[in-house]
Parts: structure tokens; C-alpha cells; sequence
């Protein structure tokens, strides 16, 4: 498909920021989402609204057949075995929260250990925190390279018997690196040590396959992946979720309730209390669908041209230093500017139009390796163009010379 | 709001050649300021002496406009009392935070005004005014941007 046809599904990037075209460089925070996925919002509230699972009626029927499309759709998007291991949850974040408050009260005990990396992103450092702060359980850390590359070579040290789980990211959202978990999570096994990864970072930009990888778990969420805000999934292996208490409790995930004793329903209702996010979750679908459309190939080999690009071009404006530079990485780029602070980085060029993600990107431990406080960051997506990194690097020499550099 | 008004000169200025920008050996007033959503960090040390400012100076990392912001700063609170100094903070505050009238600031401190327009950055400008506030009243802990 033409990118102009690309970019013309998404509304969006028609606008104009301070009198300039968008350039939306900060897909690694959120993407932006196309015609089709913002019809499937409208659509579900204007044909079809009603809880799921519980009328008997017309429109409940209509809406618990969407709901339980969309998983199926979602399972054959991540190659998950069952449908019923997909569990909608609001976001990558609460996925994780989940495996740590269930797993986590079901299988981890005093001085236990949970294994994570040092390139996490917060929300896959502090459950594991708070859950062992709760057991009396240790948080190990499995460090990197100044390149931002996880010593695999010794990995095996790092399990031990203690050692319960191990919770890694599958792309780093400040680095980019790709870790290779297939190899990882061989070794987690053969230690019997389940593994989670959080794929916030990889799902948009590379076909998952859950069942290759043969992770225990694996989360991602709608909106970085162009489906809406407050939906995201948790995969697991259907005999962990079976073995895991349920996170919340309430409506829609019991089988009956009486003052004395409740019993569950099966997996994935018993992980999903309340009413859902039944429009997102469709919406999230139709999502899945265009990138199914649009085609792996397509998706990897554009983003993959636009990181070779933006990072030729980067390296060329004088004084800016790339950070993490990995073999293998996806379209995330960090970098620092000499003389100017990744804050006045990003609001001079968003005068430019370009927006871009300047701090720490919830990844504090990182800064502290790099020894920086922070750092601007360009993230892309399936619309970007050669043009709009272009525009970033007309706007980076616009900022260096208001500073005089 | 053009972004000329936010990077004025003397913004870059101080920005980029911060004064009074080092350890007071002798202060009797010092504190530590975080903002915890940029990860800024501005240490102010203040000498007074029978209530007024004999000497201010500051130490950090941040953004040009935290930077100038504490750098202009310092440059304002030499000689001034206590008391004008609280008064100055709030003053500063009012302006940036509240949106009080202009005319509250005077001299070069009215170069920071244009922060106004960018609500984001906003934060940046108030971090070493928040963490003399704290030097002021003696509190040794890190006061943060967020409480």
C-alpha cells in the first residue's frame, strides 16, 4: 500500500501544529488511529449497545458476539493456542499487575526471587517491587551493556532455585533494543522458570507468535498499537491463569455467589470483573485487522527503513549523542543534544510541528546507568515518512541555533 | 506566544551561563528541589545574616529555563531581606502558577513571564523557587515540584 494512502487513514494528520503539518514522532507513547478503528467506537454505540454476557435479548447477544469476535481475533493475532487465554484488561499496565498480585500471592514466598531486567520500563519494576515487599521476596536485576544489550552470555547465573519468575521486556521503549527472548526464555525454562514479557513495545512492530516464543505470558496495549486508550490484553498459558486466583472480584467473573462462598467462572471471566471496555476491545480489533491488512512485511521492512534513516541522519547534526546503540533494535531512537536539555529540545521543535518525548519515559533506572537525567526521544510508526524526520532535523538545527551552538 | 518569548536571551543567557551557580561554603540555609516528572534536581544555599540575604547560590541540573530560572533568582535575592524574599516567591508564583497580574514581577525576572504560555514548562520555571522557600524555612528534606 502507497504511504499517502496509509497516512490518509488516519484523520489526524491532516492537522496543523503552530501553523505546521503534524509530525507525530511519539509512537512508542501512543499511536494514533485510523478511520477504521474510530468507526468501530461510533458503530458499537450506535448499533449495538448493551452489557455482554447477560441479557437474553437482541442487542446484548449482538455485543457479546462483537466482544468475543474481537478475542478471537486478538488470539489469532499473537498465535495464542485458545481464545480464552487472551484476557482483556484496561492496559499493559494492569496486565502486569495481575500476573503479580495472582501469581505472585499464589506461587511466590519468602525469599523467593523474581527476576527482571535493567532495561524496564516502571510499570514492570514496581508491581514486582510491591509484591515483594508484601512476601519478603528479592527483586533480581539482570544488567546490560553500555550498548543497551542484556549479557545473555551469563544469563544462567542470574537463575536460581529460589527463582520464580522472570518478568522482561520484549523491546526497550528508551532504547529500542530487541531482546532476543526466544533464547531467553529456553533458558528460563530449562531452569523451570516461567516467563512474562511485556510487549507494550513489540506488538505494534513485529508479528508475535506467543506459542513460538513459548513466553508464559505475554501483555500489550491497544493504544500503542493503534486501537484506543483503557483496553489492553494479557496472554497466558491456559494452565497458569487456571492456577491463579482471580485478581478482582465482582460481577461477570462468578459462577455463583451466596453470603457464605463464592465459585469462580473459567478462565478468562475469572479474570475479568465489571463490565469490560466492550467498545475498546472491538475497536482494539479492528485495529489488529489493519495491521493484518497492511501486512508484516510491509509494517517491517517500512519502520525498519525509517530507523536506518532517522539514525544516519541523527548522527550527522553535530553534538548529538545516540543512546543505546544494539544490534538489533526496533524504532525507538534516545538522544542527548550537547548544551541543550531534552526539555527545551522537545518544546522547540513541537513549534516546528514535530512532536517528541523528552524525560526519562518512565524508565528512571535507565537515566541512572547512562548517567543522564534525561533524554529526547523519536519513536515511529506506520505512517511516518523520510519527510517528517527530515522536518525533526531541520527543527534540532532551528533549536541549536537559538541556543548558539 | 511565539517560542522567541519563551527562549528570550537573557533566558538563554542564564540558561547556558548560569551565575552564582556553585557550593556556598558558609550557607546556613540550604534545600534540595526534585521534580520527579523531568528529573530536575536544584540544590539552593543561602547566607543570611540578622534576617537578610548576605549571599545566594545554586547547584543542579535542568532545563535552560530551570537553570535561568535559579540563576535569575540568586541574582534577585542578594540584599534582599527575608521577608522580601518570601514575598518575592509568592509574588513569582502567583504570576507563573496563578496567573495574577504581570506587573507583580519587575526587572529581569519579568523575562520568565513568557513561561505562562507553556503550561508544561511551567514546573521548570517554579522548581528553584520552591526549593528556596523550603532553604528559607530551614526543611532539609527534598521538596518536590508535585506536593
Amino acid at each position: 500500500m502507497n504511504i499517502d494512502t496509509i497516512r490518509s487513514h488516519f484523520p489526524i494528520l491532516k492537522k496543523l501544529i503552530h501553523k505546521h503539518p503534524l509530525v507525530y514522532l511519539d509512537n512508542a507513547a501512543t499511536t494514533q488511529k485510523p478511520q477504521c478503528v474510530l468507526d468501530a467506537l461510533e458503530d458499537y454505540y450506535c448499533e449495538i449497545n448493551a452489557n455482554i454476557h447477560r441479557g437474553v435479548y437482541y442487542l446484548s447477544e449482538k455485543s457479546t458476539q462483537a466482544f468475543e469476535k474481537a478475542r478471537c481475533i486478538v488470539q489469532r493475532f499473537i498465535n495464542a493456542q485458545h481464545p480464552q487465554e487472551c484476557i482483556f484488561v484496561k492496559s499493559t499496565t494492569e496486565a502486569i499487575n495481575l500476573v503479580a498480585r495472582s501469581f505472585g500471592d499464589q506461587f511466590i514466598k519468602e525469599n523467593d526471587e523474581i527476576l527482571i531486567s535493567a532495561m524496564e520500563h516502571h510499570s514492570n519494576i514496581v508491581p514486582w517491587q510491591m509484591i515483594c515487599q508484601n512476601k519478603g521476596a528479592h527483586l533480581k536485576i539482570i544488567p546490560m551493556n553500555t550498548k543497551g544489550e542484556l549479557s545473555i552470555d551469563t544469563l544462567s547465573q542470574y537463575f536460581s532455585k529460589k527463582t520464580k519468575l522472570l518478568a522482561i521486556t520484549h523491546v526497550s521503549n528508551v532504547l529500542g533494543t530487541l531482546n532476543p527472548l526466544r533464547d531467553i526464555i529456553k533458558e528460563a525454562h530449562a531452569h523451570n522458570i516461567p516467563v512474562l514479557v511485556d510487549g507494550a513495545q513489540s506488538a505494534p512492530h513485529l508479528k508475535v507468535d506467543v506459542q513460538d516464543l513459548d513466553c508464559d505470558f505475554f501483555t500489550f496495549s491497544g493504544h500503542k498499537i493503534y486501537g484506543p486508550t483503557g483496553i489492553g490484553i494479557l496472554y497466558g498459558k491456559a494452565h497458569w491463569l487456571k492456577a491463579m486466583p482471580p485478581y478482582q472480584g465482582g460481577g461477570e467473573m462468578i459462577l455463583q455467589v451466596t453470603f457464605e462462598k463464592t465459585t469462580y467462572k473459567e478462565i478468562p471471566f475469572k479474570f475479568e470483573a465489571g463490565t469490560p471496555a466492550i467498545a475498546e476491545a472491538i475497536a482494539l480489533s479492528s485495529a489488529l485487522e489493519y495491521l493484518n491488512a497492511l501486512g508484516w512485511d510491509y509494517i517491517t521492512t517500512h519502520e525498519r527503513d525509517l530507523l536506518d534513516y532517522a539514525i544516519d541522519a541523527l548522527s550527522l547534526v553535530p553534538g548529538l549523542k545516540i543512546i543505546g546503540t544494539p544490534q538489533e533494535r526496533i524504532g525507538v531512537i534516545s538522544f542527548t543534544m550537547d548544551g541543550i536539555h531534552p526539555h527545551d529540545i522537545g518544546t522547540i521543535v513541537d513549534q516546528f510541528g514535530v512532536a517528541i518525548r523528552t524525560g526519562h519515559h518512565c524508565a528512571m533506572p535507565i537515566m541512572d546507568f547512562f548517567s543522564i537525567p534525561a533524554t529526547a526521544r523519536v519513536s515511529f510508526g506506520i505512517y511516518n515518512t523520510h519527510e517528517e524526520i527530515d522536518c525533526l532535523i531541520k527543527a534540532l538545527q532551528e533549536a541549536k541555533l537559538l541556543f548558539k551552538l | 506566544m511565539n517560542m522567541k518569548d519563551l527562549y528570550q536571551e537573557l533566558i538563554i543567557d542564564h540558561g547556558t551561563h548560569p551565575r552564582n551557580c556553585c557550593v556556598l561554603a558558609n550557607a546556613n540555609g540550604t534545600a534540595e528541589g526534585f521534580n520527579p516528572l523531568c528529573g530536575d534536581k536544584i540544590q539552593v544555599y543561602l547566607k543570611i545574616e540578622n534576617q537578610k540575604i548576605e549571599n545566594a547560590s545554586f547547584t543542579g541540573s535542568g532545563c535552560a529555563i530551570s537553570i535561568a530560572s535559579a540563576s535569575l533568582m540568586t541574582e534577585a535575592l542578594i540584599g534582599k531581606s527575608v521577608q522580601e524574599a518570601l514575598a518575592l516567591s509568592h509574588a513569582f508564583h502567583a504570576v507563573l502558577v496563578n496567573d495574577n497580574n504581570n506587573d507583580h514581577l519587575n526587572g529581569k525576572l519579568t523575562a520568565l513571564i513568557g513561561v505562562k504560555a507553556f503550561p508544561a514548562r511551567v514546573k521548570c520555571a517554579t522548581l528553584s523557587w520552591h526549593t528556596l522557600r523550603a532553604a528559607l524555612e530551614h526543611n532539609s528534606k527534598t521538596v518536590s515540584t508535585e506536593n
